[in-house]
């Protein structure tokens, strides 16, 4: 990761200005978005209030019941507590963000003479405007390449110090706003006005200033809304069943129960949960226009990936040489590289290296051949060289097999419909059938054989596949290739599926026909084609290096362009939603131990049998807690120190593992579940040990 | 506890589980409308009653269309009832000459009775005449079932369904379910009772002279015919104030069997009609294994307590178990038994008295109705009532694999949660609130026969029973005030329409979705982790909503007997 801030959890640099933040958030118009520590505010401030009246009218248990009243605050506090220090972390990368968005002056463009341009602030540019940006310039605001190619350093938004070419046309035309051009001149059309540029976004995104809850986390905050008016009507009928039973509940007993029975746990961590799953996938360098593509993200259920460069290497490399009979291979090896000598695309580089790695064939000087190099054309669809009247050609087979017929060099070439020419045709066929693409070879009219390239298929990829399938995922490779070659590669790859001779509309039904399925899919691009299937896809991840409107078509943004990645997006989303879930089923199991700390102390005195100081219920005191005040103060303290304690886990988040869902849901049970059970019994007990120990009840 | 005893457990067990599938296959294709062998005789009445009606079998409804029906047919019903009663001197049909029934007794019985509760503050042959309780009782045993059956169906298009609006038609629903389902069964059944020796007679009660040559009135009536619904359609409205553990309603082992077999029977094949109606038997099967799962559990406990009895009657040299208010003709097994079956389906018929069970004995019958009755449950209202609690299940555990929670394909969302936990909470609301209220009203404390944690408990089974639309009485309450006729009437009407509602909202919603095909990354719903995780959901939910409740009332009342100290 080239954002490699790598910022540890609990960096004292983002834990003292939160403790700050933690007080502030006491603010009840931020508290009542989270309507569960909310609910605990409330009921603080009424025991606070209570306890002054007492201490004004006398009477009561000051000390037990001023430190209830502290660590119910407490509990509030640390709630505030985890979303502060969430929000500290984007905090941190905002501000260097910032720091690019700087003022910058941009050279407005008046007419089509570049030299004529006036000086203006960078904020007053408006869409559709033309500025010209030269070597030196900060590019004022998000526009598209007009005209010109330059050299962008754009390290401001993806830490990357390496240049990129920007340039007019194509798939490279975006700038970002805050990039510095290096070199040369572009004229930019600016697509953003300020205030709405990728920079601004970006630095709302992390900040979480424009976090809207998701639609799972809304589902979430129902549940937990629900359990806490189950819990209203479970204690705030105790008071009428104590008083039948010939007894009396303190309010501040009242609402150390409810508070620690509501799941405050979940509740307080919930929006620091959602912050860092944003934050995780930033720290990743994707850049999630919102919340729900995250969530929508762990949804996934096919893939589409681009065979080139997400699949397979970028370029085809020749892997052997075939000769035709008659022809050894190393006779065509030659021939070959002295055909690729001169051509400087990875195809012809890869025939020298192999010629080289395979057959010794050390590269040669051009000029001491006194050889000139053809290069490749449309037309002729073959590149070689000319060495004194003799000819080296290589290219698509049809076209050399023309090219053959033709010739009237030598009395050895090769007639057409020979027994080499049925041969070589055969070996070219063989190739293209294992996904490979034939190059074949003749030097001076005579067929020599074929250069096998092959699409390379990235190391590991298979790996990847079969942990995606292994998470439900169906993978689709998209590629521009015949249906054989595509068959062959895909199988190769692993991938569950292909489309060959994709064009964009093939892509855009094949989403729309696996939505209508009730499918989730995502993908990446970066090309204007791609807009409508990347607008389309539930999780359309757009290339940073991409077009403006693949840009903005997409619900991410990879600032690495790197397509791979989606498989790591698609697992920090199913991070997120089992982060959740494991917490919410760990504050609720707690909820077990809670009640048998504080039960038994609650009903200690009911019904006691005559010559008995203690009630029956007593025998519900498992824990042996030394009294029912330190029993009721030992579960709040760790109801409240609970969720200080799962400040990491949540902003970590709950690793996701392909084992399949079943392996999974009866681990995190058994983690979450049983550990939320047996936890806290031993927690309070702890607590109740030190309490009274130290004396405090 | 004996082995001839958990025998008798486990056969009654065996029969309810081979009754599942052909009962299941013969309600899926009711339900469908496919033919079966009783369409050459029904077919016509049915078309014929829809021509009335003027509705057909091929008008489909609108969630809210299908639960405005309802409502309106359970208004409907609520008047005929009370009128019926109010008006029940001057209609025929009344040999024993009951006059007019009081209003606020009136209205508790026809909310009773709609509601598929059959709470009862009054003594049938005390109280009734032939008349109410035939065209009034008998009629709402019937309909207040079918419309339970009509409401669970729905729910279950609601997940078998995709991209559609409608969720059935419910007077298409009601009519097949008491058409083919319950008029057959129970003329089949009430002849096996009157072989059995039940009466069925609308003559008058029977003077009869007894050996000491005392004159004694035997009640009797068209009996046999109203235990066969009121079981079936898990009613629980006895004809007789003894309920079935009356001998005229009850009169032998087998009868009991046949019984305690009928009031499960609907309940558990709905299951299987849910696994064939969305395409997978097994789904049906696992809900099934959690019912079961809860419901050993449940009766392993009251048995066990039942038959260990009281330390403090063995300490005065009385062995045995707690054979209190159980009739010798059944036995500690089968009326422990009969108590966790009546509570776990939403029957509330009694074959013996729960209040003179131990502490531990009365608790289970309890927990069981404060689950929300969905151990099998209510002919259909147990169906929709676990389904809740599988949103709730399935929500959470959907979060823990990482997706977007999924219960058979159907995405459950933020929609389906609010609906899920309205109808969960809306029990202890009813349950809880109205008791915590009755135990300081002096006027109400006033019912109860016992003191100290065991009076506690009458009053929170009363509220419990009638939230749970279950109608089974603890004893030793008496209900007949106006406080309790009133607040009890709208504690089963909280019970009965606010969780119908929810329920046909979460059906609305989940017809429209589509349905996501499975995968290795949803978590299968049909096998034992699954049973596990939903025993777990529904045990923990309710028992942290009960526990202060419990606590006070039978936990403390069975560790005080262990103390010597009893109420």
């Amino acid at each position: 990761m080239s954002h490699s801030k790598s910022a540890s959890i609990m960096d004292a640099s983002i834990l003292l200005p939160a403790i700050g933040g933690a007080f502030k958030k006491l603010n009840p118009r931020t508290l009542i978005r989270n309507p569960v520590m909310f609910v605990v505010a409330v009921v603080s401030a009424l025991t606070t209030v209570l306890f002054v009246r007492d201490l004004i009218t006398g009477g009561g248990d000051f000390s037990f019941t001023l430190q209830i009243i502290i660590w119910l605050w407490f509990t509030v506090l640390f709630a505030n507590f985890a979303e502060a220090v969430a929000e500290g972390r984007g905090k941190a990368q905002a501000d260097s963000l910032r720091k690019a968005r700087t003022e910058t002056q941009a050279k407005l463009l008046t007419g089509e003479d570049r030299t004529k341009y006036k000086l203006v602030p960078g904020t007053s540019l408006k869409v559709g405007d033309a500025v010209l940006v030269e070597a030196g310039d900060i590019i004022p605001s998000d526009g598209e390449v007009i005209e010109g190619v330059a050299s962008v350093n754009e390290a401001a938004i993806t830490g990357e110090s390496a240049p990129v070419i920007r340039e007019s046309g194509g798939d490279r035309s975006a700038v970002t706003g805050g990039t510095q051009v290096l070199s040369d001149w572009i004229r930019v059309r600016i697509t953003a006005a300020s205030g709405h540029t990728f920079l601004d976004r970006m630095i709302s995104l992390v900040e979480g200033a424009e976090r809207q809850k998701t639609p799972n986390e809304i589902a979430l905050n129902i549940l937990l809304v629900g359990m806490t008016l189950i819990f209203v009507l479970a204690t705030a009928t105790i008071p009428s069943f104590a008083s039948y039973s010939g007894g009396y509940i303190s309010v501040t007993v009242l609402v150390a129960l409810f508070v620690t029975l509501i799941p405050t746990t979940i509740g307080a961590l919930l929006s620091a949960i959602g912050i860092a799953g944003m934050d995780r996938l930033v720290r990743f360098n994707v850049l999630a226009m919102s919340g729900r593509a995250v969530e929508a993200a762990g949804d996934v259920d096919t893939l589409l990936l681009d065979k080139t460069g997400t699949i397979t290497l970028g370029n085809r490399q020749a892997t052997e040489f075939r000769p035709v009979k008659g022809v050894t291979e190393q006779e065509l090896a030659d021939a070959a590289q002295l055909a690729s000598l001169a051509d400087e695309t990875p195809e012809g580089r890869s025939i020298v290296v192999l010629a080289k790695e395979k057959y010794a064939i050390r590269a040669r000087d051009m000029a001491t051949l006194h050889a000139t190099f053809v290069p490749f054309t449309a037309q002729t669809r073959m590149s070689g060289v000319d060495i004194d009247g003799s000819s080296v050609r290589k290219g698509a087979v049809d076209s050399v097999l023309a090219h053959v017929s033709q010739s009237t060099v030598a009395a050895h070439a090769t007639r057409p419909g020979s027994d080499t020419v049925r041969d070589l045709q055969a070996i070219a066929d063989e190739i293209a059938k294992s996904g490979g693409t034939p190059l074949a070879v003749e030097r001076d009219g005579r067929l020599l054989g074929v250069v096998h390239l092959k699409d390379i298929v990235k190391g590991g990829i298979r790996e990847r596949f079969a942990e995606l399938r292994k998470m439900g995922i169906r993978t689709v490779m998209i590629t521009g290739d015949n249906p054989m070659t595509a068959a062959a590669i895909a199988a190769e790859a692993g991938v569950d599926d292909f489309l060959a001779q994709a064009t964009p509309e093939d892509k855009l039904k094949l989403i729309r026909d696996e939505q209508a399925k009730g499918k989730l899919v995502a993908m990446c691009g970066d090309g204007t084609n791609d807009a409508p299937a990347l607008a389309q896809a539930d999780v359309g991840v757009a290339m940073n290096t991409g077009t403006v409107a693949a840009r903005e078509a997409g619900n991410m943004v990879d600032l690495d362009s790197d397509p791979t990645k989606l498989i790591e997006i698609v697992e920090i989303g199913k991070a997120l939603l089992m982060t959740r879930g494991s917490l919410t089923t760990f504050s609720i199991a707690n909820d077990v131990a809670k009640y048998f700390a504080i039960i038994p102390a609650m009903f200690a005195v009911f019904y006691v049998a005559p010559g008995q100081t203690t009630g029956p219920l007593q025998a519900l005191n498992i824990m042996h807690l030394a009294t029912p005040q330190s029993a009721i103060l030992s579960a709040i303290i760790f109801n409240a120190l609970i969720i200080i304690a799962l400040i990491p886990l949540s902003l970590k988040g709950v690793k996701y593992r392909a084992i399949g869902a079943g392996a999974l849901l009866s681990r995190n049970l058994l983690v979450y579940g049983l550990g939320g059970i047996i936890v806290p019994f031993v927690g309070i007990k702890a607590i109740d040990m030190i309490v009274t120990a130290l004396g405090l009840a | 506890m004996t082995l001839n005893g958990w025998l008798q457990i486990l056969v009654y067990c065996g029969i309810v589980v081979l009754l599942v599938k052909p009962l299941g296959g013969y309600m899926y294709r009711v339900f469908n409308g496919d033919r079966t062998f009783l369409s050459p005789v029904l077919g016509p009445i049915e078309r014929g009653l829809y021509r009335i009606a003027g509705t057909s079998e091929r008008e489909e409804q609108h969630w809210t269309a299908y639960a405005a029906g309802i409502m309106l047919f359970s208004v409907a019903s609520f008047l005929v009832l009370y009128v019926l009663q109010r008006l029940q001197g001057v209609l025929p049909y009344n040999p024993a000459g009951m006059t007019a029934v009081e209003p606020n007794l009136a209205f508790n019985t026809a909310v009773s009775f709609v509601s598929n509760t059959n709470w009862q503050n009054y003594g049938g042959e005390s109280t009734m005449s032939y008349l109410v309780q035939m065209a009034g009782l008998t009629v709402q045993n019937f309909l207040s079932a079918a419309v339970g059956i009509a409401i669970a169906v729905a729910l279950i298009r609601g997940f078998a369904r995709a991209s559609a609006k409608s969720i059935g038609n419910f007077w298409v629903d009601m009519t097949r379910c008491t058409l083919y389902v319950l008029l057959p069964l129970c003329i089949v059944l009430t002849l096996v009772y009157v072989y059995l020796g039940m009466p069925q007679t609308l003559g008058p009660y029977v003077n009869a002279t007894t050996l000491e040559g005392a004159q004694q009135t035997i009640a009797v009536g068209p009996v046999a015919s109203q235990v066969a619904i009121k079981m079936l359609g898990t009613n629980g409205g006895g004809f007789f104030n003894a309920n079935a553990a009356h001998p005229f309603e009850n009169p032998d082992a087998i009868s009991n069997l046949i019984q305690m077999v009928t009031i499960f029977a609907l309940g558990a094949a709905l299951t299987n009609v849910f696994g064939r109606m969305v395409g997978n038997q097994r789904q049906g099967w696992a809900i099934l294994a959690t019912m079961g799962t809860l419901f050993i559990a449940g009766v392993a406990v009251c048995y066990w307590a039942e038959a260990g009895g009281n330390p403090l009657v063995h300490a005065l040299g009385i062995d045995g178990g707690n054979m209190e208010g159980k009739e010798t003709r059944f036995g500690i097994a089968m009326s422990a038994l009969f108590a966790v079956v009546t509570t776990a389906a939403s029957c509330g018929a009694v074959n013996a008295m729960h209040d003179s069970f131990t502490a531990l004995g009365g608790f289970i019958p309890m927990i069981n109705m404060q689950l929300g009755e969905v151990i099998v449950g209510g002919v259909g209202a147990g169906f929709y009532g676990i389904l809740m609690f599988i949103v709730v299940a399935v929500f959470v555990a959907g979060l823990m694999v990482g997706r977007t929670p999924e219960y058979l394909g159907k995405k459950i969302e933020a929609k389906e949660v609010k609906m899920a936990m309205l109808a969960i909470l809306c029990l202890p609301l009813a349950m809880l609130v109205f008791t915590a209220i009755a135990v300081v009203l002096p006027s109400a404390v006033a019912s109860i026969a016992n003191g100290g944690p065991h009076g506690f408990s009458e009053i929170l089974y009363a509220y419990t029973s009638a939230a749970a639309n279950n109608g089974s009485a603890f004893g030793g309450l008496s209900g007949n005030t106006p406080w309790y006729n009133i607040t009890l009437g709208i504690t089963m009407l909280m019970g009965r329409f606010l969780v119908i509602i929810p329920a046909l909202a979460i059906a609305g919603s989940l017809v429209a979705k589509k349905t996501v095909p499975a995968s290795a990354g949803t978590f299968p719903t049909d096998g034992p982790l699954f049973v596990g995780l939903l025993v777990g959901v529904i045990l923990i939910v309710v028992g942290l909503t009960f526990f202060p409740a419990l606590a006070i009332g039978p936990i403390v009342e069975h560790l005080a007997m262990i103390h010597g100290q009893t109420f």
